[in-house]
C-alpha cells in the first residue's frame, strides 16, 4: 500500500512540476537576459545562468532609461501604470457595489432594464467601443491626464454582477433587523453590507488591479506624452525595429520590474482573494 | 407599554395572493399572545406587518392608541426576534446589542449599562466579545433576545424564534422565554405553527387557518371547547377523531333534546377522552364504538391505539401505560357523552355547548 501511494503522490507532482516549468521558464528567461551585458544576448547566445550585470542594468532601467530611444526611466512608468491600475481597481470596485445595492436592494422603475443594460455592456469589451470612447475623451480633454487612462475603464458589468449575487445571499431578515434597529438605506449599506463584502472587494481588487495593470490598447491610444506613458507600453516602445539596437537587457529588466507590483498584490492579498471567491461570511 | 389592535387587516401580495383576509382581534397590553396555525396560513405576515417589514394592504393596526401602518419600523418602538436570529454577523455580541440603541442616538453610558443588564439576565456576559459565528444556536438565540430587550420596546415580536433549535433546547428555551415575558411584563405576539409550543406559551392563543382567524381564546379554552374541527384537529397530539354522523345518530348520542341540524354533523372525541373496554362493552349514555386494533405505538408513560372501526373509519385511543391490546384484537372504544364535540357538517362551527 505505502508503494503504491507513493507512486500516486509522485505522478501528481510530476505534471504540476511540468506545469510550473512551461510556465515559468520564459519568466527565468527573462530574468537571466537581464543581467547579461546587450552583446550576449544580440550574439543570439543566451545563457541559462544569470550574469554579472543585475545592479547595472536594473539601475538603468529604473533612473535613466535606455540611451537610444530617450524614452522616460521606468520609475515614471511604474507611477503611471499604479496610477492607473488603482484608479481602475478602486473606481470599479466603488461604482458596482453602489450600482448593485440599486439594483438589489431597491423598487425603482425600469430596474430591471437597468440591470440588463448593464449585463449587456459585458459584451462590448473597451475594444469594440474605442473609437466613440477616444472621441468623448478627447472632447473632454482627457488626453494624456489620468482621468482620461482610468475613467473610460472604470464602469464594470462583471463587478456588478458579482455584488448583485453576493447581495441576494445576504437574508432578507438582516435587511429587516436592520430597519427595525433604525437603520436607513445609507446606514444598512455602511453598517452592513460593506462589511460583509469584505472579501468580495479583496478578490475584485485583486482581479481588477492586474486588468488594469495589463491594459494596453487604450494607454496606447490616450497618452501621446512621454511621461505618461504606462509601464506595458513602454517596453512596447522601448523594443526599436529600425536599425538601432534593442537594448534587450533593459527591456527584460523593465519587463521583470512590471511584472512585480501584480504579483505584490496577489502575494499580499493572496488570503483574502481566496476566501473572497470560496466563502460567503454570512 | 400598549396593546395591539387588528381591525380588518388584509395583505394582498403582488400577484394577487390573499395571504390575510381580514383579519380583527385585540391583543392586551401585557398579554402573550400566540398565533398559530399551518404554514402559510398568514401568521407571519400578520407579524411582519406589526414589525413593518410588509405593508398593509388595508385595515388599520394600533401599537397602543397609535396607528402604525405608515410608520417605519424603528418608530413604532417594537423589537423582533427573527428564526434565523438575523444577527449581525460582522459585530460583536454587544455591539448587536447596541446597534439599534446607537442609531437612536442612546448616550453611550445608557447604552453600556442596558447591553450589560440585559446580557446579565440572559446571561450572556461572557460572550458579549465574540462574534455570531462562535456562538452555538442556543447562543445566538439568547442574544437575539438580548438584542429585542434592551429597546424596551412597547411590544415583543417572536418569528418562530425556536424552529432553529435542538428539540431539548427548544423546551428549555420556551420556559425561559416565558419567564422573560412575565418579568418584563411586554406585550409579546409569538407565531410559532407547533402547538406544544402554542398551549404552553399562550395567555392567548390565535389559531389561523388560510388566512382566517379560526378561533381566539385561552389556550385551555380552545383546546376544551373548539370552535371548528380545523382547531380541533390542529390542538391537541395526536388529533381529535373525527367521525361522520348522520342526524338521527347524533340525536340519539346527544338526547332528544340537542338542536341536530337536519344534514347531520361531525362527531369529535379526543384520543385521550376514549377509553378500551372488551369487545361487546356497552357505553353508558355515551359513544362506544367497536374496532378493531391495526397498530399500537408504545411511548412509555402513554400508550397510542389505532384501531379500523367495524362502521367504517380509523380511530386513535390514547391510554396510560404500556398495557395495550395488541394486534387484530377487538375492543370498544368508549367515551362519556359531556366529553364529545359535535360540528356541523361543513365544520365550521360547533354545535353543541
Amino acid at each position: 500500500m505505502a508503494e503504491r501511494r507513493r507512486f500516486e503522490n509522485l505522478l501528481p507532482h510530476l505534471i504540476l512540476w511540468v506545469g510550473i516549468a512551461i510556465v515559468a521558464f520564459p519568466v527565468y528567461l527573462a530574468f537571466v537576459a537581464s543581467t547579461h551585458e546587450p552583446a550576449i544576448i544580440a550574439n543570439g547566445q543566451m545563457p541559462l545562468t544569470p550574469g554579472p550585470y543585475f545592479l547595472e542594468n536594473y539601475y538603468r532601467a529604473i533612473f535613466v532609461g535606455t540611451t537610444g530611444t530617450t524614452r522616460e526611466p521606468v520609475g515614471t512608468m511604474l507611477l503611471n501604470s499604479l496610477v492607473m491600475a488603482l484608479g481602475i481597481a478602486l473606481g470599479k470596485i466603488a461604482i458596482s457595489i453602489v450600482s448593485a445595492y440599486a439594483i438589489v436592494y431597491f423598487r425603482f422603475p425600469f430596474r430591471m432594464a437597468a440591470f440588463w443594460l448593464i449585463f449587456v455592456t459585458l459584451m462590448l469589451p473597451v475594444e469594440v467601443r474605442i473609437y466613440p470612447t477616444y472621441k468623448v475623451a478627447a472632447d473632454l480633454q482627457l488626453l494624456d491626464t489620468y482621468a482620461g487612462l482610468t475613467l473610460p475603464l472604470v464602469a464594470s458589468a462583471t463587478a456588478t454582477l458579482l455584488f448583485r449575487q453576493f447581495f441576494l445571499t445576504v437574508p432578507d431578515e438582516l435587511v429587516e433587523a436592520s430597519r427595525i434597529d433604525g437603520a436607513g438605506p445609507f446606514r444598512f449599506f455602511k453598517d452592513t453590507l460593506l462589511p460583509l463584502s469584505r472579501t468580495n472587494m479583496a478578490a475584485l481588487f485583486v482581479i481588477l488591479f492586474i486588468y488594469g495593470w495589463n491594459q494596453y490598447l487604450w494607454p496606447l491610444l490616450i497618452t501621446t506624452r512621454d511621461d505618461m506613458q504606462t509601464i506595458v507600453i513602454g517596453i512596447k516602445k522601448m523594443i526599436v525595429t529600425s536599425d538601432a539596437l534593442t537594448e534587450w537587457q533593459l527591456v527584460m529588466a523593465t519587463a521583470m520590474l512590471a511584472m512585480l507590483p501584480p504579483v505584490a498584490v496577489v502575494i499580499l492579498m493572496q488570503k483574502l482573494f481566496v476566501r473572497g471567491l470560496v466563502e460567503t461570511e454570512k | 407599554m400598549a396593546g395591539v389592535t387588528f381591525r380588518e387587516v388584509r395583505k394582498i401580495y403582488a400577484g394577487g395572493i390573499e395571504a390575510v383576509k381580514g383579519v380583527s382581534f385585540a391583543v392586551p397590553d401585557g398579554a402573550f399572545c400566540v398565533l398559530v396555525g399551518p404554514s402559510g396560513c398568514g401568521k407571519s405576515t400578520l407579524l411582519r406587518m406589526v414589525a413593518g417589514v410588509e405593508t398593509v394592504t388595508a385595515g388599520e393596526i394600533r401599537i397602543g392608541e397609535r396607528v402604525v401602518n405608515d410608520i417605519e419600523p424603528a418608530e413604532r418602538d417594537i423589537a423582533m426576534v427573527f428564526q434565523n436570529y438575523a444577527l449581525y454577523p460582522h459585530m460583536t455580541v454587544y455591539n448587536n446589542m447596541a446597534y439599534g440603541l446607537r442609531n437612536r442616538g442612546v448616550p453611550k453610558p445608557e447604552i453600556d449599562r442596558l447591553v450589560r443588564e440585559a446580557a446579565r439576565i440572559l446571561e450572556i456576559t461572557e460572550l458579549l466579545k465574540r462574534k455570531p459565528r462562535e456562538l452555538s444556536g442556543g447562543q445566538r438565540q439568547r442574544v437575539a433576545m438580548g438584542r429585542a430587550i434592551v429597546r424596551q420596546p412597547k411590544a415583543f415580536l417572536f418569528d418562530e424564534p425556536l424552529s432553529n433549535l435542538d428539540a431539548k433546547l427548544r423546551v428549555s428555551m420556551r420556559v425561559e422565554i416565558k419567564k422573560l415575558q412575565r418579568q418584563f411584563g411586554t406585550t409579546s405576539i409569538y407565531v410559532t405553527h407547533d402547538q406544544l409550543e402554542a398551549m404552553t406559551l399562550a395567555d392567548m392563543l390565535v389559531v389561523m387557518n388560510a388566512g382566517r382567524i379560526e378561533q381566539i381564546g385561552a389556550p385551555l379554552e380552545v383546546y376544551e371547547r373548539p370552535a371548528t374541527t380545523f382547531v380541533a384537529t390542529f390542538i391537541g397530539a395526536p388529533p381529535m377523531n373525527l367521525l361522520r354522523l348522520a342526524a338521527a345518530e347524533l340525536s340519539g348520542l346527544l338526547g332528544a333534546s340537542a338542536a341536530v341540524p337536519p344534514e347531520g354533523g361531525i362527531l369529535g372525541v379526543r384520543p385521550e377522552d376514549l377509553v378500551l373496554a372488551p369487545a361487546g362493552a356497552r357505553s353508558d349514555g355515551g359513544l362506544a364504538l367497536p374496532l378493531t386494533v391495526e397498530t399500537v405505538e408504545r411511548v412509555g408513560p402513554e400508550s397510542f391505539v389505532y384501531g379500523r372501526l367495524a362502521r367504517g373509519g380509523d380511530v386513535i385511543v390514547r391510554i396510560p401505560g404500556a398495557a395495550a391490546p395488541s394486534f387484530g384484537e377487538q375492543a370498544v372504544a368508549i367515551a362519556p357523552r359531556h366529553k364529545l364535540h359535535v360540528f356541523s357538517a361543513d365544520g365550521s362551527r360547533r354545535i353543541n355547548s
